[in-house]
Order: C-alpha cells, then sequence, then structure tokens
C-alpha cells in the first residue's frame, strides 16, 4: 500500500471514529426527547396548562400549578444566588490571585459536584427545620445553593478573557479597582455572564431531589414563601409512582413540559447573548 | 549622565496657538528666559519585577506645559518609568519601587497620596487604543462619572470639550450614542486622549501611542499633542525618533534601565552629550 492510500485509510478512519462518537452522544438525548414527545403530546391540553389538579381518584385537571411553582422557584433562586454568583465571580477574577482565593475556587468547584439530594438536606437543616415548615423559599434556597458556584465560575472565567488593557484604562481615569471591575469589566462580559446565569436556570429547573424536602410539593398553589409550593419535577415524580392511569398519563405530559422549559432557557441563552454581543460591536 | 535640561529649557514664550507642524520651523528656543518649572521629577527612582530591577537610579525633571519624548531600545525601561509616574505598575503584583516621584513637590509614592486623585491628575494613554465597549459619549463622560467632577447637565458641554480638543468631534458629533468599537483604530486612539482629556488632567503621559496607527492617523495624533500641550505637561514614549524629534521639546534616552541623558531635544539629536545616545539616534544598534 503506497503512502497516499495508508493516509487516506488512516483519515477515513478517524472521520469515522469522530462521526460515531458524535452519534453515541445525540443518539440518546434524540431517543429522550422522541419518547417523551411520543407519551406526552397526546396529554397535552389547555386544561393541563390552566386546572390545577383533581382530587385523588377523579380524571382530567392539570399541573398549573406546578408549572407556575418551577417558575416561582427558579425566580426565588435567582433572585438569592445570582448577585452572589456575579460578585463572588468578580471577587476571583479580581482579587482571587492571592490563596483565598483558590480555596473560594477550589470549594465552589466542589460544591459545583455536591449531589444535589445532599444540597436538598443542607437547606433542610437551614430553613426547614428550624421553623418545623417546608416552604418555597427552602427550596428556592436548595435550587440557589446549585446555581451559585456555576454563575461564579462562569462570570470568573468570562471576566478573565475581557482585556485587561480596559481594567488599565479605567483605573488611569482614576476608578477604584472596584469601580473598574463594576463600570467596564463586567459590561465588557455580560453577554457571557448572562449566557452562564441561564445555563444555571436550565440546570437548576429540572431538579427534583434538591426539593423533595424543601418545598416539598402542595395540590394548589399559594405564593406564599413560607409555604410548600409544587413544582413540576416532584409533581412528575409524584404521579408517576402513583398507581392511577390517568396520573401517568399526565406525569409524562408534564415531563414534555418541564423539557419545554429547559429548551426554552437554552434558546433564551443564545438569543441574549447574540444580541449583547451585537450591541457591543456597532 | 548630563541633566541640563533644568538649566536651558525655558517656558514656551510663543502664543497660545497651535504652531505649524511640518519641519517645526518657528519652534522657540529663547535660552534666555527663565527655567522651566518642573511638573513631575523623579529622584533616585529604582524599580524592579520582583528579583529583577528595572530602573536604576532615574533622576529627570519633566518640564511644564512641553512635550518630553522618552527613546530607547525594547525594555530599556522607558514605559516602565512612564508608568511609575501615575503609579499605573501598583496593579501589577510582586513589585517593589524606591525613591521618590514628585508631583508639584509631592512625593506620589509618600504616605496619605490618593492613587485615585493622582491618576485623575496625570492621565494616561495606553499603547494599544482601549476604548470601552460604550457609547462614544459614554467612554468620554466616564472620567467625569466616577470622579463626579461635574454635573449631568454639564456632561455634554465637557464631553464636546474632550472630542474638540482631540479633534474627533466633527467625526463623532452625529454619532455619540454608537458603539466606540465602532470607530476606525486611528479615532479609537483620538477618543482614548478625549477620555483623558476630559478629567483635565495636568500631565499626560502616552506611552507610545501611535504605534499601532497608520502614517495618515498619526499625523493627526501627532499635530494634537502639538496642540495640547499648550495646556498640559505631555510625557510621550515613542520608539520612533522622526516621531520624537518632531513633537518634542526635550527628549529623555534610556538605556538597560538607566536614564543615559536628557537634553532639548534639538541638542540630542544634533549634538547629544553621549557617543551611545548618537551611536543610537543614527541606528547605529536598537
Amino acid at each position: 500500500m503506497n503512502l497516499t492510500a495508508r493516509r487516506k485509510a488512516l483519515s477515513g478512519l478517524v472521520v469515522f471514529l469522530c462521526g460515531s462518537a458524535v452519534a453515541v452522544a445525540l443518539v440518546p438525548l434524540f431517543f429522550v426527547f422522541a419518547y417523551v414527545l411520543q407519551k406526552g403530546f397526546s396529554s397535552l391540553s389547555w386544561d393541563f396548562f390552566t386546572k390545577m389538579p383533581k382530587p385523588v381518584g377523579e380524571t382530567g385537571g392539570g399541573m398549573a400549578n406546578a408549572m407556575l411553582g418551577t417558575l416561582y422557584l427558579i425566580a426565588i433562586a435567582s433572585v438569592l444566588a445570582v448577585p452572589v454568583g456575579v460578585i463572588a465571580g468578580v471577587y476571583l477574577s479580581e482579587y482571587g490571585k492571592k490563596p483565598f482565593g483558590s480555596l473560594v475556587r477550589f470549594t465552589a468547584d466542589v460544591l459545583n459536584g455536591v449531589p444535589s439530594i445532599v444540597i436538598g438536606i443542607f437547606a433542610y437543616g437551614l430553613a426547614v427545620l428550624p421553623v418545623k415548615h417546608f416552604s418555597a423559599l427552602a427550596g428556592g434556597l436548595a435550587l440557589g445553593f446549585m446555581m451559585v458556584p456555576i454563575i461564579t465560575r462562569t462570570t470568573e472565567e468570562l471576566l478573565n478573557l475581557v482585556p485587561g488593557s480596559l481594567r488599565e484604562g479605567s483605573l488611569a481615569l482614576g476608578a477604584t479597582r472596584a469601580r473598574a471591575a463594576f463600570s467596564v469589566m463586567v459590561p465588557a462580559a455580560l453577554p457571557g455572564i448572562m449566557t452562564g446565569i441561564l445555563v444555571a436556570l436550565a440546570r437548576i429547573a429540572g431538579e427534583t431531589a434538591p426539593l423533595l424536602f424543601t418545598a416539598f410539593n402542595n395540590r394548589y398553589f399559594s405564593a406564599r414563601l413560607d409555604q410548600p409550593i409544587s413544582s413540576l419535577p416532584v409533581q412528575i415524580y409524584t404521579y408517576a409512582v402513583a398507581p392511577y392511569e390517568d396520573w401517568h398519563r399526565q406525569a409524562w405530559a408534564g415531563a414534555l413540559v418541564l423539557v419545554g422549559f429547559v429548551f426554552v432557557f437554552s434558546v433564551l441563552a443564545r438569543v441574549v447573548t447574540r444580541r449583547l454581543e451585537r450591541m457591543h460591536r456597532t | 549622565m548630563s541633566d541640563t535640561l533644568e538649566a536651558s529649557v525655558e517656558a514656551p514664550a510663543e502664543p497660545r496657538t497651535a504652531p505649524p507642524i511640518p519641519g517645526r520651523e518657528g519652534r522657540p528656543e529663547a535660552p534666555s528666559s527663565p527655567p522651566a518649572r518642573s511638573r513631575m521629577e523623579s529622584r533616585k527612582l529604582n524599580f524592579s519585577y520582583g528579583a529583577k530591577q528595572a530602573l536604576w537610579d532615574i533622576s529627570l525633571k519633566i518640564p511644564e506645559k512641553t512635550v518630553t519624548a522618552f527613546i530607547g531600545p525594547s525594555g530599556c525601561g522607558k514605559s516602565t518609568y512612564l508608568r511609575c509616574l501615575n503609579r499605573m505598575n501598583d496593579i501589577i503584583p510582586d513589585t517593589r519601587v524606591e525613591g521618590e516621584v514628585l508631583l508639584d513637590g509631592r512625593d506620589i509614592y509618600g504616605p496619605g497620596m490618593d492613587v485615585v486623585d493622582l491618576r485623575r491628575r496625570v492621565g494616561m494613554v495606553f499603547q494599544k487604543s482601549n476604548p470601552f465597549p460604550k457609547s462614544i459619549f459614554d467612554n468620554v463622560a466616564y472620567g467625569l462619572r466616577i470622579n463626579g467632577l461635574c454635573s449631568r447637565a454639564e456632561m455634554p458641554e465637557r464631553v464636546e470639550k474632550a472630542l474638540r480638543r482631540s479633534a474627533l468631534w466633527e467625526e463623532a458629533k452625529d454619532r455619540l450614542d454608537t458603539s466606540a468599537m465602532g470607530l476606525s483604530g486611528g479615532q479609537q486612539q483620538r477618543l482614548c486622549i478625549a477620555r483623558a482629556l476630559a478629567v483635565e488632567p495636568e500631565v499626560l503621559l502616552m506611552d507610545e501611542p501611535c504605534s499601532a496607527l497608520d502614517p495618515i492617523a498619526t499625523a493627526k495624533v501627532e499635530e494634537l499633542i502639538h496642540e495640547l500641550r499648550v495646556d498640559f505637561t505631555i510625557v510621550i514614549v515613542t520608539h520612533n525618533m522622526q516621531q520624537a524629534a518632531r513633537v518634542s521639546e526635550s527628549t529623555a534616552f534610556f538605556m538597560l534601565g538607566r536614564l543615559v541623558e536628557h537634553d532639548r531635544t534639538e541638542k540630542i539629536f544634533t549634538n547629544p552629550g553621549q557617543k551611545i545616545t548618537e551611536d543610537y539616534i543614527t541606528g547605529r544598534f536598537g
């Protein structure tokens, strides 16, 4: 076999391997999507989006409370986690060269890897045990704990990508270090930071474990922070393990809606990033 | 090492209009008038990055309302020295400064010196233009805002003044709200100059401001420097010998972290005191 033929064969082999790897990565995703769509789509109805659950034994009703609850929990988590995460990210990027910075970075990475059920237990101990009451706040807190390390690390990484010459330019005009960070560096990194926040949202939107004994569940909807609240993942879990055919049907529909939520967040992340980037260019 | 400048250069005695640029004819020479007040001065300044010493015993007086050029081969410490004058080196970890840098007689490294205030008074323009990813207006207004230098109502006026001074007004007045990133390289650099001028600094440090610009943009910036020296004390680091000769009244030659000589530009370029200066200027090395 001459050299050219051998090179071509090798190249073909590598392309084949890469293609197979991509297929292995994408096929499960495709099947999950297809299966959820097939099982859930037929059960989607106007009622499903607008009605509360019916009492046990009756068919019909919807998951309006769970959808609203998930959005509510995400909102609580964001309000708690976004400021903390972004500011911690700024700290790591601007002052994080010291040993303490490495400690914070390491801690964030560990926190990111902690199983979500453990985070749930922590939030339970923090916000449920003392008041002896499940609450939306405890659920939001648990989800917030999961968001913080993701936001912190993306913020740090994106700030590190902003040219240091911008910081110098700001300092040379008489800005303090913190002023330079928040008035020049953060705005310059904003598209990426927004993406990081939305990715974190997509990540926590489907979490069940941290909510099981914090937000618990609620067959009604209450906007009160100190009351238990329903969420899609917990509702799906509850319905899926129940012995009623109609509930199984609704669990599939709920799963489809949840996947839809995550999908929307991901698309939103892309769109927002593009928008903001374009604003910076022209 | 001669530092005869103090005795020989005097305050510019010309009227406050921009002199013609090409060839710099009509440059004031009158050595009979009183010596220039020096605005900044360093005394035995030593500077090191970690264990590596970059500046050795630099004593230099920067005369007021003139243009002083720093020349020398790459790595000779001229930029490092420039950055010592507004303490920009503070942000580099593990650096050490010894000696004094005086601004109007006060040691800027002394206790009680507010670095933020210092940097407002001693502005800086960088080698690579670094406009903020904001609108043109917001770029110029930035320094005014963070220092609380003027009211919201005065802002447009101050921004216009700075842009006019940096000869960017005509090109930018219809697009003040658009992003500064849309300007050309030369315009961006003039925007950075406008940004620095807006806070009314006393001294303006320029670190190779034209090295990334084409000849036409360079000519514009040089013309600008020429006009600005009427109101500001300007220090410019340059690799371009012709540029130093064109824009400056006095020139300091740096070599291996030391100040070799500092004198009137004309003297440096026609009759330097040191052999090595002559060798560098005539292109025998560097």
